[in-house]
């Protein structure tokens, strides 16, 4: 039985990266005990005996399930309708953040 | 009588008959929601075209009926948050297939409740619009994600209500509220347009006064939707006639009492297994897997599901950026990130989906001998206002009843069971059936309803 981790507010910066959620120090580490605790629980999971048990990942039982290629202009939306939420947009376009960087 | 007291039932039959007319019906509402919703804060955004809109549908099945719709469906033109400020100013330009189908079938959207903050929790305390107190007692919380539903409905401050459920958000406020909560079967009704949390178990659902306006509403919201691929083609029966049946026959299993905390709540729960043997049904204990480890299933399945589903919300094309989120969609966004994270699926996520088939195996095992397994719908009456500081993990046990028929998908009804006299609050009897067989939680919903009084209100009758 693998015993369960401890967080450490380093690992928690990381998954905040990864999560791109703004955290300040102060919430790193009260994040940091919150996850460890949550953890602790989650891990009474490993009393269960699971050896050749399938994984469920969705119960209704269908698979591979299409619909028509076919357009429907109810679900379309005008470039008008597309813009009328952001908050920035230049010449009906979403402005978005810099992620390469300039010479 | 005040027409905002009304039944679904009540409203559509006086509509019907012309004993009253729209105005009169949304005026009576107004007023309630006017005196009482800056206490209670069921309502987040109230529709200002609601009776503009009800009266060009007065030939329709729903007839311009008001509903309260849980601010998480999206409502074209009507501003839907999820209660979080991330999306505070966020104007819908389409509609969720639930409210587009209750919209063509006659209904109205007449306002937005509140709810947890994307639906992270089981109090409506989250909610960064002010929690939502329980109409029963203010003291005292409505439960969640869908108190506001589940409020405006117990307060009067609506005819009826629609909810969503991913693990108890429908059954658990519906219990501490009086109502009844029904709970369909996942890929019953569609997930279209619903702020999506965890989309393996999401399932929207009717909050109401009576079974028989659950049956009602579930009519025009059942149903194959081409845009939510995990709906079903299974056909849609008419509910309304599995209303006012007896129970000759069936047989009914007795979850969760052998478990140590329950044991306390056998003498609230005893009468209602002697009311459902009167009527024809014969109700044993059973021994079910422990509901314990559901806990973790879900807190791991949901985190994840969660992280995914919380990725879009970038504040580019609509909304306002991350740093908006509140803390409950912090820590749930990153637990999800951290225990998806490469070397740990394994360790949390996938063990989890395997206990996951454990739960469906022994459901099954206990649907081969019994037609219905009935149980409590929390472990207790509402909690205390500020109940939730510093309990990280207050609502996965607040359902820990509801998480194991959730993460398997099975439809459920809540109805209310006992009322503390001295105070005011509920508690509610689970009913669950296997996958599909919405009729039968409404058959037995409808006929212990209607043998008993707890139901506040069959006095109207």
């Amino acid at each position: 039985m693998t015993g369960s981790p401890k967080i450490t507010s380093a690992q928690v910066a990381h998954i905040a990266k990864l999560a791109h959620i703004p955290v300040t120090e102060e919430e790193k580490e009260k994040l940091a005990t919150a996850f460890t605790e949550t953890l602790a629980v989650v891990d009474q999971l490993q009393e269960v005996d699971t050896a050749d048990v399938p994984t469920t990942h969705q119960v209704t039982g269908l698979e591979n399930v299409t619909r028509e290629d076919a357009v429907d202009e109810r679900l379309m939306f005008t470039q008008e309708e597309a813009l009328a939420n952001a908050t920035r947009k230049h010449n009906g376009y979403f402005v978005v953040p810099q992620v390469i960087e300039k010479d | 009588m005040s027409l905002n007291t009304l039944t679904l039932k009540q409203a559509l039959d006086g509509l019907e008959k012309k004993s009253f007319s729209l105005d009169e019906l949304y005026n009576d509402l107004e007023t309630a929601i006017g005196d009482e919703n800056k206490d209670i804060n069921a309502y987040l955004t109230i529709n200002e075209e609601s009776v503009t809109e009800a009266k060009v549908k007065s030939n329709k099945a729903l007839k311009g009926v008001p509903l309260a719709i849980k601010d998480n469906f999206c409502t074209e033109g009507l501003r839907t948050t999820a209660s979080s400020t991330v999306l505070d100013n966020f104007i819908p330009a389409f509609s969720s297939t639930v409210t587009r189908k209750l919209t063509d079938a006659g209904a109205v959207m007449h306002g937005k409740t509140n709810l947890d903050a994307w639906a992270h929790g089981s109090s409506t305390e989250t909610s960064q619009y002010g929690r939502t107190l329980n109409p029963r007692n203010l003291d005292y919380l409505p439960g969640g994600s869908s108190g506001g539903s589940a409020a405006a409905v117990a307060g009067d401050l609506a005819i009826a209500s629609i909810g969503s459920e991913t693990a108890g958000s429908i059954r658990q406020p519906a219990a501490w509220c009086g109502t009844v909560g029904l709970k369909p079967t996942y890929g019953r009704v569609s997930r279209y347009g619903v702020v999506a949390m965890a989309s393996s178990t999401d399932s929207p659902g009717p909050i109401t006064k009576t079974v028989e306006d659950a049956a009602i509403l579930l009519n025009h919201m059942a149903g194959h939707d081409p845009q939510d691929g995990t709906t079903s083609l299974t056909e849609v029966p008419d509910y309304t006639q599995f209303l006012n049946q007896d129970l000759k026959g069936l047989k009914i299993g007795v979850m969760y009492f052998d478990i140590s905390e329950l044991a306390h709540l056998k003498e609230y729960y005893q009468p209602a297994l002697k009311v459902l043997e009167s009527l024809g049904a014969s109700a044993e204990y059973v021994q079910a897997f422990d509901p314990h480890y559901a806990i973790s299933v879900y807190t791991v399945v949901q985190r994840g599901e969660v992280s995914s589903n919380l990725a879009r919300y970038t504040g580019i094309r609509y909304g306002q950026d991350r740093s908006h989120f509140g803390d409950e969609a912090k820590r749930r966004i990153m637990l999800g990130t951290f225990t998806l994270s490469k070397g740990y699926a394994d360790q949390y996520y996938n063990l989890a989906q395997r206990v996951r088939t454990l739960y469906i195996q022994d459901y099954q095992k206990l649907f081969g001998k019994y037609d219905v397994l009935v149980s409590p719908s929390s472990p207790g009456f509402a909690k205390k206002i500020g109940a939730t500081e510093g309990a990280a993990m207050f609502g996965e046990l607040e359902d820990l009843l509801l998480e194991p028929s959730s993460i398997v998908g099975l439809p459920a009804i809540g109805v209310p069971c006992y009322r503390d006299e001295k105070t005011n609050l509920f508690l509610g009897l689970n009913i669950m059936a296997p996958m599909w067989r919405e009729d039968l939680v409404i058959k037995v919903g409808d006929a212990y309803e209607k043998a008993t009084s707890w139901n506040t209100w069959r006095s109207n009758e």
